[in-house]
């Protein structure tokens, strides 16, 4: 596979809801998957180095949960390319 | 079935339909959750609750939606179930959720229904913002709500 194939199959598609949305005032964004990441601990630590905002809110003591592709996954969870990654806080749905 | 919808429901015509598809059940119950004007004991009067907005994760709600139904059906024998969440802008009295299941006989009905409301609380990603006056707030959690998934172990 060349570079720019590994490229365009390395996209992360990152999703953040509710207060976790307002605080980083982002709601969604597509990241090209960088090479020292390979979990969802990983994209983590990325995150917190590449904003402040994310530093701010995943260094804080808030509860976080995630989900991969659509499913609740943790921090050791494995990324593959083309993984949909959401960030939100506990859910208060009924 | 489920759905997730912003407009309101006609819970006659979600019990008919229930009924309908229910075949030659014994006993159907019928959850409603209603949005509170009044949240929590320390709200004051001049705090009361005048919107709320439901925001969700369009795809993952309905997945997660479906797996409580799913895990439903493998606990008790089920002939039909209904779930009805609403999402966006809402405001005091409105009704929020319906949950109706359909059985042969009733004690099936009643803890399905009531394990159904026990786990969306929790495990389908909704999440509600309160607002009063002019300030609005992300209702947290409650520890409540999470030890009542316990009875279901």
């Amino acid at each position: 596979m060349s570079t720019a194939e590994h490229r365009i199959k390395s996209m992360l598609n990152i999703h953040y809801f509710a207060s976790i949305r307002e605080a980083l005032n982002k709601q969604e964004e597509h990241l090209e998957l960088p090479e020292t990441v390979s979990s969802v601990g990983d994209l983590i630590d990325y995150l917190i180095t590449a904003s402040p905002e994310a530093a701010s809110i995943f260094n804080s003591d808030r509860s976080i949960l995630i989900a991969v592709n659509q499913i609740v996954a943790s921090r050791a969870n494995i990324l593959q390319p083309d993984d949909e990654v959401a960030f939100f806080p506990p859910m208060t749905g009924g | 079935m489920i759905s997730v919808q912003e407009q309101d429901f006609d819970l006659g015509a979600e019990y008919s339909l229930l009924r309908e598809s229910a075949g030659d059940a014994g006993a159907i119950t019928i959850f409603t959750g209603l949005v509170r004007e009044i949240y929590d004991q320390s709200q004051t009067d001049d705090s009361k609750v005048n919107f709320l907005y439901l925001e969700h994760y369009p795809g993952m709600t309905e997945k997660s939606l479906q797996s409580i139904v799913d895990q439903a059906n493998t606990k008790w024998s089920l002939l039909a179930t209904r779930l009805v969440h609403r999402v966006g802008h809402l405001s005091p009295r409105d009704q929020i959720v319906f949950v109706g299941t359909a059985s042969a006989h009733r004690q099936d009905a009643f803890d399905a229904a009531q394990f159904i409301m026990d786990y969306l609380k929790n495990k389908a990603p909704f999440w509600k913002k309160q607002g009063a006056n002019e300030s609005a707030v992300w209702i947290e959690s409650r520890d409540s709500d999470e030890a009542a998934l316990l009875k279901w172990d």
